[in-house]
C-alpha cells in the first residue's frame, strides 16, 4: 500500500517536472532575435580572430580551410 | 480481511481519481493551436491596449508582430497597401504587437507607420490561447469571425498575392 503511494507520489512529481521541459515560443524569441546574439555580426572581426587562433595553435585548415598549419599566410 | 479489502479498493480509487484529474489539467493546459474553420476568440477578453473595433460582420485580417521580427518589417507595407485597397470594402486589419517593451512598438511604428488598427498584447494572453505559429504569423476571418486562412511567415510577393486573392474572395 505505501509502496504503491510512492510510486504513484514519485510519477506525479516525475510529471510535474517535465513542466520544465518547453519551448521557447516563436513571441518569445525577442532576446534571441537581438542582432547582439549573432556571434557572426563582425566579419573582419571574425577573420582577425580566425588569423590569430590559427596561427597560435599552428592549426590553418583546422575548420576545412586548406594549409599547412605554418601560420604563414 | 474484507475491511482490508475495501480500504484497499477505496486508496485505489482515490489514486485514480488523483491521477486522472492531473493528466486533465496537463491536457488542458497544452490546448491546441488555432486551426482554419475554428472561431476566433473575442479579442474583448484579453485586455488588450488600444481600442478593439467592432468587427461584428467584416473581414478581418489579425496580425502578429513585433519590432524585433524582420519580416514583420516587411510585412507592414504590405498590409498598409492592403488596407487602403480594401478598407472601404469591408476589410478591418488589426495588428496586435508582442514586444515587451511599448517604447520598442513606438519606435518601431515611427518607422513604419499604419493607418491599420494596432493593438498591443502585453499579457501575452492572446497569443498564448492562439499559439501562433511563427513570427509573424496573420489570421484572416470571414464575416462570421471564423479563421478562414492562416499565414505563416511573411514571403513578400508571394503572401502579397495570397492576402489580396483571399480578401476578395471573402469581401464578394
Amino acid at each position: 500500500m505505501k509502496t504503491r503511494f510512492l510510486f504513484a507520489l514519485a510519477l506525479i512529481a516525475t510529471t510535474g517536472l517535465l513542466s520544465g521541459c518547453v519551448n521557447v515560443q516563436p513571441w518569445e524569441r525577442g532576446n534571441l532575435a537581438d542582432p547582439t546574439m549573432n556571434p557572426g555580426r563582425d566579419p573582419l572581426g571574425g577573420m582577425m580572430s580566425e588569423h590569430m587562433w590559427f596561427s597560435r595553435e599552428a592549426a590553418s585548415g583546422g575548420r576545412g580551410v586548406g594549409g599547412g598549419g605554418c601560420g604563414c599566410n | 480481511m474484507n475491511t482490508s479489502f475495501n480500504q484497499n479498493h477505496k486508496s485505489k480509487t482515490k489514486l485514480t481519481a488523483i491521477l486522472a484529474a492531473y493528466l486533465l489539467g496537463a491536457l488542458l493546459v497544452a490546448a491546441a493551436p488555432l486551426k482554419e474553420g475554428d472561431l476566433f476568440p473575442d479579442l474583448n477578453q484579453f485586455g488588450l491596449e488600444g481600442s478593439v473595433p467592432d468587427i461584428h460582420g467584416k473581414v478581418v485580417l489579425v496580425d502578429f508582430f513585433a519590432s524585433w521580427c524582420h519580416p514583420c518589417q516587411e510585412s507592414f507595407p504590405v498590409m498598409e497597401e492592403l488596407h487602403k485597397q480594401y478598407a472601404g470594402k469591408g476589410l478591418v486589419i488589426i495588428a496586435i504587437n508582442l514586444d515587451k517593451n511599448k517604447s520598442d512598438m513606438e519606435d518601431f511604428l515611427k518607422s513604419h507607420p499604419a493607418s491599420f488598427v494596432i493593438l498591443r498584447d502585453a499579457g501575452n494572453k492572446l497569443v498564448s490561447q492562439v499559439k501562433i505559429p511563427t513570427m509573424p504569423s496573420s489570421f484572416l476571418l470571414d464575416r462570421e469571425g471564423k479563421v478562414h486562412a492562416i499565414h505563416r511567415g511573411f514571403k513578400g510577393e508571394e503572401t502579397r498575392k495570397q492576402y489580396a486573392g483571399e480578401i476578395e474572395a471573402l469581401l464578394k
